[in-house]
């Protein structure tokens, strides 16, 4: 099946978002092209380098035409090896230049893991703050079209356990555009960890410069009888999910964190504090996971909020398939994540 | 000999000698543990951070490894912060959050070590690439052991090194050990770096426990980076004669032959070059004690500054975690 099959171009979900419609309407990729090219322009140090940033695709499209407009010296092609390109973007941004490493799935990234969580993340804090690296890794997490078990991981979660490191899953174009800005700069290491789903979207986008703070969530959807902590492009399930059982009358408080690492805890607690249910949706594993954590917060600081257990909805402890009968029972969407909610609601102490 | 003035011979000898007396100092006192870090010790291969930062800028860039006090005082790094950091106290230059793997002094162009073997290779071959970017003609020159050697990381690095001709120092010191492991388990005879075109990867073979060979391999290499012509690789034939940490005599003496570690014992680079000196009519006995009183007062006083420089509090711990 191809890629353009496997989930339609739309709209984002008319959700909250910090845009007020001030902008235009664009696709994600041309939001996430759009912050590299103002942050190329705004900041000579700043430079695009990875495994196919400068073929005519450009990255799925974040990155076409960047090589055109600012030099092959800005923007260029990297050789295969993951270890030392990080390693040496670890370096250029430890000598005043700022790297943003586009890979294009995160499964490479785990060939890059020694110079990201031994050295990239440790650096600051081993030397006592006299060295930092403003350094911003990009990865997007494959779906679909039989991608299987090495092209298609979320891995979030490995990345989520080292401290030093920052962790970013956005899910809308403003957010996408923003959030990049964000990263570049901040001066320490940030993996952004994007979606191929959320490149199908079209949202709302100001021509501007803006950033987005990191650590900081959003409620994307206000209610009082369930909050639903949804990542990546499940925010946009959940949702859907959400209005369709508003009809139903109960009302869903959807928060996107954004970034993961720092984590929001405060906007999920208190939250949490209202409505004394919670549903966690992630793309990642379960066990060890993103939920697991989120769950885990709620349970050690919020555990008297609670009316009901905690759900999870999370990616079942098995590697991607690829064939898509098999596909179809690893993947987890909108009825998985309103069910989790009903389970939550039906709850009997 | 390469053109070296007299001047800079004595400072070479006495960066060496200094080095050498701050290794046994250390040594001296390690069993008494008010030095709680594993301490990995530089004794035998002065010559080589001597030889090769001699020629240096003072913003020019190195990236050391886990044996990295030399490289640190060859480099100019403060001498008090180091010993603050071996005690780790406050003063030290990684505020006693590195220890004695972790030194680091950007005012002199070291930004950091790393105690993964081969770690540094990247991160020094990235400061290359950030020179080039910047156009600002430094160098960088990364220091890392044959136990390095044996990462495929190192491949990697130069791959990219040469595609983009980068104004990088590969130097390796080859001290023949890897904790207990030979080179020859690990290593067939001659590494394919020593195959590479020169066009690409300028390569030299020297003897590293001979300082006048190391400065001449050390200038050319610098030459050919500032002049944009691309990465050079130095092998510097050595010998481990401490053991792989702390002091000599807490070393196995089982896993080598304690002869073959005599004789190299023998060819020891500071005591090598001061009678080279000293037959050159450069050195006179009379320089050599003022030059022993001298930095024997720098250590005392080093050593004085780590035992007042205050221990970081529990609240320190959460403040180094994000750069603001």
């Amino acid at each position: 099946m191809p890629w353009s099959k496997i989930k339609a171009d739309s709209n984002e979900p008319d959700f909250y978002t910090e845009s007020n419609n001030t902008g235009r309407r664009i696709t994600y990729p041309e939001s996430v092209r759009e912050g590299l090219r103002q942050a190329l322009d705004f900041d000579d140090r700043v430079f695009i380098m990875g495994q196919g940033v400068d073929d005519p695709g450009g990255m799925f499209g974040t990155t076409r035409g960047l090589k055109e407009e600012f030099g092959e010296k800005r923007v260029f092609d990297t050789p295969l090896a993951e270890t030392a390109l990080t390693g040496i973007a670890v370096g250029a941004a430890l000598g005043d230049v700022r790297p943003v490493y586009f890979h294009n799935r995160p499964d490479f990234l785990l060939l890059a893991m020694d110079q990201l969580v031994n050295h990239a993340s440790k650096w600051y804090f081993m030397f006592g703050g006299a060295v930092n690296v403003p350094l911003v890794l990009w990865a997007c997490i494959g779906r679909g079209w039989g991608s299987a078990a090495q092209h298609s991981q979320a891995l979030q979660g490995l990345f989520f356990h080292v401290p030093g490191l920052k962790l970013i899953m956005p899910c809308t174009c403003f957010d996408a555009k923003g959030l990049m800005l964000a990263a570049i700069k901040d001066n320490n290491p940030v993996l952004i960890m994007d979606h191929r789903f959320n490149f199908k979207q079209k949202g709302i986008v100001p021509e501007h410069m803006y950033t987005i703070p990191i650590g900081k969530g959003i409620i994307r959807r206000s209610g009082k009888d369930v909050t639903v902590v949804a990542v990546s492009h499940l925010v946009t399930d959940a949702f859907y999910a959400a209005e369709e059982l508003a009809k139903q009358g109960l009302e869903v408080e959807l928060i996107d964190p954004r970034t993961l690492r720092p984590l929001d805890e405060a906007l999920i607690l208190e939250s949490v504090s209202k409505t004394g249910r919670l549903v966690i949706a992630d793309t990642g594993w379960k066990t060890g996971g993103v939920t697991a954590e989120i769950a885990a917060v709620v349970a050690e600081k919020g555990f008297s909020f609670l009316k009901a257990p905690v759900a999870r909805v999370a990616s079942p402890d098995v590697p991607t398939p690829a064939g898509y009968t098999l596909e179809e029972a690893f993947y987890i969407d909108k009825e998985h994540i309103k069910n989790a909610i009903l389970k939550t609601m039906n709850f009997k102490g | 000999m390469h053109g070296i003035t007299e001047k800079k011979k004595i400072n070479i000898f006495y960066d060496m000698l200094r080095i050498r007396r701050v290794q046994e100092h250390i040594e001296s006192l390690y069993l008494k543990d008010e030095m709680k870090t594993p301490v990995h010790l530089y004794t035998g291969q002065e010559a080589i951070a001597v030889g090769i930062c001699s020629v240096l800028r003072n913003d020019d860039y190195v990236s050391s490894n886990h044996r990295g006090h030399g490289h640190y005082l060859a480099k100019g790094g403060n001498l008090k912060a180091l010993i603050a950091e071996l005690h780790c106290k406050k003063g030290g230059c990684s505020k006693g959050f590195g220890g004695s793997m972790h030194l680091v002094d950007t005012s002199v162009g070291h930004m950091g070590s790393s105690s993964i073997v081969g770690g540094g290779i990247p991160i020094g071959t990235g400061l290359a690439l950030s020179i080039q970017m910047k156009d600002s003609r430094q160098v960088s020159v990364v220091f890392f052991g044959d136990g390095a050697a044996d990462e495929g990381v190192l491949y990697e690095s130069f791959n990219f090194a040469m595609l983009k001709k980068l104004p990088v120092i590969y130097v390796l010191e080859n001290n023949q050990w890897s904790v207990c492991s030979h080179i020859s388990a690990r290593q067939p005879d001659e590494n394919i770096f020593h195959r590479a075109s020169q066009d690409l990867l300028l390569t030299q073979k020297i003897d590293g426990n001979n300082v006048i060979k190391v400065y001449g391999a050390a200038l050319k290499a610098v030459e050919h980076a500032r002049q944009g012509y691309g990465p050079s690789f130095i092998e510097c034939e050595t010998y481990r004669v401490m053991g792989h940490a702390g002091c000599k005599n807490q070393d196995s003496k089982e896993y080598r032959d304690q002869k073959i570690v005599e004789a190299w014992g023998k060819k020891c680079p500071v005591k090598h070059f001061q009678n080279l000196l000293f037959k050159e009519n450069i050195l006179a006995t009379e320089d050599l004690a003022d030059m022993e009183k001298q930095i024997a007062r720098e250590i005392d006083d080093a050593f004085a500054f780590a035992r007042k420089s205050p221990l970081p509090s529990h609240e320190d711990l959460y403040g180094n975690l994000y750069c603001e």
